[in-house]
């Protein structure tokens, strides 16, 4: 089972770190791509699968789950052709432990569905006061470090840039100002001044992503920015990748197709954080995207019925994404008219480079890692249809074009539908 | 999307907000608390349209008067009326919004009236109802949050009728802190589909949202300017806890600036009337003066506004 040889017949291979995209057969072998095309010599399958009518590349990478339950979360992942997913430090506890981050390591490789990769905490606690033992915490298996969505200070910021700089880890912020954005539940606009809610301006981005710059390029610290909402914040990471600034950063699916009008009468499955923006500004992030400015994220943040059946200003932030992380992608390549072997580039081998990981390609002798999906198959979210444990989804009852047929994680399928 | 006050027919269940209600259902409403005005002067002030009907009044955030007003109105309708102080009981010992609305759901109300510190709170209320498949069931907002106040809207554009007769000629001020109050946008809201021919918002920066333009209104930073030659001057409270924190330097400050004052007011049509939704604080954002001349029509506000809650809770009893 676990050294199953795999041939995957027809398929639409499409491979963007590689510039593929052509009818091919794959084959796997010993957990990896064996070769494409032709198959190895002596190769014999234990199973052929025909995938006609379908496209196959590489196992989609996340750059920001939560996980909250570890193993229906990372079923949706597989179902959602996620395979591998960098998990923020805000968990319960926070991952500032190196034996909690070794736990959770333990935990999903036992479970052999999606690889996790965790963020370390870059405090104690996330409490912004002190350092996290980040040398251990990267021991125990951690591939950058957070603040995730705490606040810290501008001076510990610039040690940990320091710190970090100095065992050459990444650090990822959400560039947030807590005072600009204090009490803040929706974007500083339109939406917000009719509905009477406490408006998050888009300075509260801008301000922390300048500073953030800043300290970085004081430090040399390799930084990435997660989940961007703004048109000037996406502006300001452009500039400084000009100015061949070590710097990355992303934006979530959500951002790229709603703004702040999703909030209709205060749904609070439309709360986010940060934001849903203007219009101009979801515009301008799916141009940075377009361009390859930022990455996609999931944003994947499972919320229960009591956290959402609130007043908006009191609902809990968030909306699940892995399982709709590749429809939308789809949906947003085709609105914005970028070919697919581009499109896929964001949620593949871009999160990857990020990451500092192996995957997200079908090289040759890389880890076999691969969605097998339907690019037109049509289905409906419903509550019903969703491995998450969370139900939250401004997109539920939408119709949804694009399934995952068939994810595989080293070389094994784990999920068929 | 789907207007959550209104059924299939275009009638009001709910009364959420003024923002989405036609210019002819704002007017039924108006019209149909002009006949109710008389009631109260009768000697039994009672007509039997709620007889049998439960009106809950339920006020997560405190406010006597208000919930005075209503309770007052639905007594002239006949209905029985049920008092919760839902701040001090339910909500102190963890139960939720929803769960409080089932209980009463249980005791069979047939009409909340609901006021609530979050702005959408009696949004999430009728949304539930509309799961449960209660549309017998109706909800008036007395204030949610900074959202909306619509029976304050209301009886204000009764009180700008009474005076005006027609809205189309007219230039309103709404002076104050806009940021924070639900009235003010309600009463926008009622004023731009009433087809006002200005409606100008008068404040500091610190007080304004950051998009009222975008409500229609002519935005004003000085109040000479806001206040000349207009016909309507509504002032708005300014809470306590406003005036000494980072918004505004001190309440004396702000009178010198934003207060109404008879000079101020001489800028003004001859014919203006002064509003105020009350509480007033009186020398801070309305001179007594000015409060208790002849310009003021604040008191007839009040007995407009009885007549108006019957109104809207008479429509919606019906619908």
């Amino acid at each position: 089972m676990n050294r199953q040889n795999l041939h995957i017949r027809n398929a639409r291979l499409i491979d963007p770190r590689n510039g593929l995209d052509e009818q091919l057969d794959l084959f796997v072998a010993d957990a990896r791509i064996a070769s494409i095309g032709q198959p190895p010599a002596g190769f014999s399958a234990d199973r052929s699968i025909d995938a006609s009518g379908l496209i196959a590349c590489p196992g989609l990478v996340d750059l920001s789950t939560r996980l909250g339950a570890i193993e229906p979360e990372l079923a949706a992942a597989v179902a959602g052709g996620v395979t591998s997913l960098a998990c923020p430090p805000d968990t319960k506890p926070p991952l500032d432990e190196p034996g909690l981050v070794e736990r959770l390591v333990r935990r999903s490789e036992t479970l052999g569905l999606a690889r996790v990769y965790p963020i370390g905490a870059l405090t104690h606690g996330l409490a912004g006061q002190r350092l996290a033992e980040m040398n251990a915490l990267a021991r125990a298996g951690c591939i950058g470090f957070s603040q995730a969505n705490e606040p810290i200070d501008t001076q510990l910021l610039l040690r940990a840039m320091q710190y970090a700089a100095t065992f050459s880890y990444a650090l990822r912020l959400r560039p947030q100002d807590q005072f600009l954005a204090r009490e803040g539940v929706a974007h500083d606009g339109e939406v917000a001044s009719r509905l009477g809610l406490t408006g998050v301006p888009v300075s509260a981005e801008t301000v922390a992503i300048a500073t953030a710059l800043h300290l970085a390029s004081e430090t040399g610290v390799r930084l990435h920015l997660s989940r961007l909402s703004s048109a000037a914040g996406v502006a300001l990471v452009r500039e400084a990748k000009r100015s061949r600034m070590p710097v990355s950063c992303d934006v979530s699916i959500h951002h790229l197709h709603l703004s702040e009008m999703d909030i209709g009468y205060f749904d609070s499955n439309a709360r986010f954080d940060p934001p849903l923006r203007a219009q101009s500004d979801r515009d301008a992030l799916r141009a940075a995207v377009r361009e390859g400015v930022a990455a996609i994220c999931s944003d994947h943040t499972p919320v229960d019925a009591d956290g959402k059946q609130l007043p908006f200003a009191e609902a809990v932030p968030g909306a699940i994404g892995l399982e709709i992380l590749l429809p939308l992608t789809l949906l947003w390549a085709e609105q914005v008219q970028l070919p697919l072997a581009e499109a896929l580039a964001r949620i593949t081998c871009d999160p990857a480079e990020i990451l500092g990981i192996d995957a997200g390609s079908l090289s040759v002798g890389s880890r076999a890692d691969i969605c097998v999906f339907d690019p037109c198959e049509a289905w409906r979210l419903t509550p019903e249809t969703l491995r998450s444990q969370g139900k939250n989804s401004p997109y539920l009852g939408y119709e949804m074009i694009g399934r995952v047929r068939m994810t595989l994680v080293g070389g094994r399928i784990i999920f068929e539908a | 999307m789907h207007n959550p006050q209104l059924n299939a027919n275009g009638e009001l269940t709910h009364l959420l907000s003024i923002e989405g209600l036609p210019r002819e259902l704002i007017h039924q409403i108006l019209d149909t608390a002009s006949s109710f005005l008389e009631v109260s002067d009768r000697d039994v002030k009672k007509v039997p349209l709620l007889r049998g009907k439960s009106v809950f009044n339920v006020f997560f955030e405190n406010s006597t008067r208000t919930r005075t007003t209503f309770e007052i109105a639905a007594k002239r309708l006949s209905a029985d009326v049920i008092n919760l102080d839902v701040t001090r009981s339910s909500t102190a010992k963890g139960e939720t919004l929803l769960d409080t609305v089932d209980n009463l759901i249980a005791m069979h109300a047939d009409m909340f009236v609901v006021r609530h510190a979050a702005s959408g709170a009696p949004h999430l209320i009728t949304e539930h109802l509309r799961r449960l498949g209660r549309n017998d069931v109706h909800v008036v907002n007395a204030g949610d949050g900074r959202h909306a106040h619509p029976t304050q809207g209301l009886l204000d554009m009764y009180t700008i009728r009474h005076y005006k007769k027609d809205f189309s000629n007219l230039v309103v001020a709404v002076v104050g802190d806009i940021l924070h109050s639900r009235v003010a946008r309600s009463d926008i809201n009622a004023l731009t589909t009433l087809g006002a021919a200005e409606v100008r918002a008068v404040g500091p920066q610190t007080l304004l949202p950051t998009a009222i333009e975008r409500m229609g209104v002519r935005v004003c930073h000085d109040l000479r300017e806001g206040i000349r030659d207009c016909d309507v001057v509504i002032m708005l409270r300014l809470q306590n806890e406003r005036m000494n924190g980072a918004l505004l330097p001190s309440a004396r400050e702000y009178f010198h600036c934003y207060g109404l004052t008879p000079a101020m007011l001489s800028l003004a049509k001859a014919d203006a009337i002064v509003m105020h939704p009350g509480p007033m604080n009186r020398g801070v954002e309305i001179d007594s003066d000015v409060a208790d001349g002849p310009q003021a029509v604040i008191l007839p506000q009040v007995t407009f506004g009885i007549a108006v809650r019957m109104a809207v809770m008479g429509i919606l009893a019906g619908n």
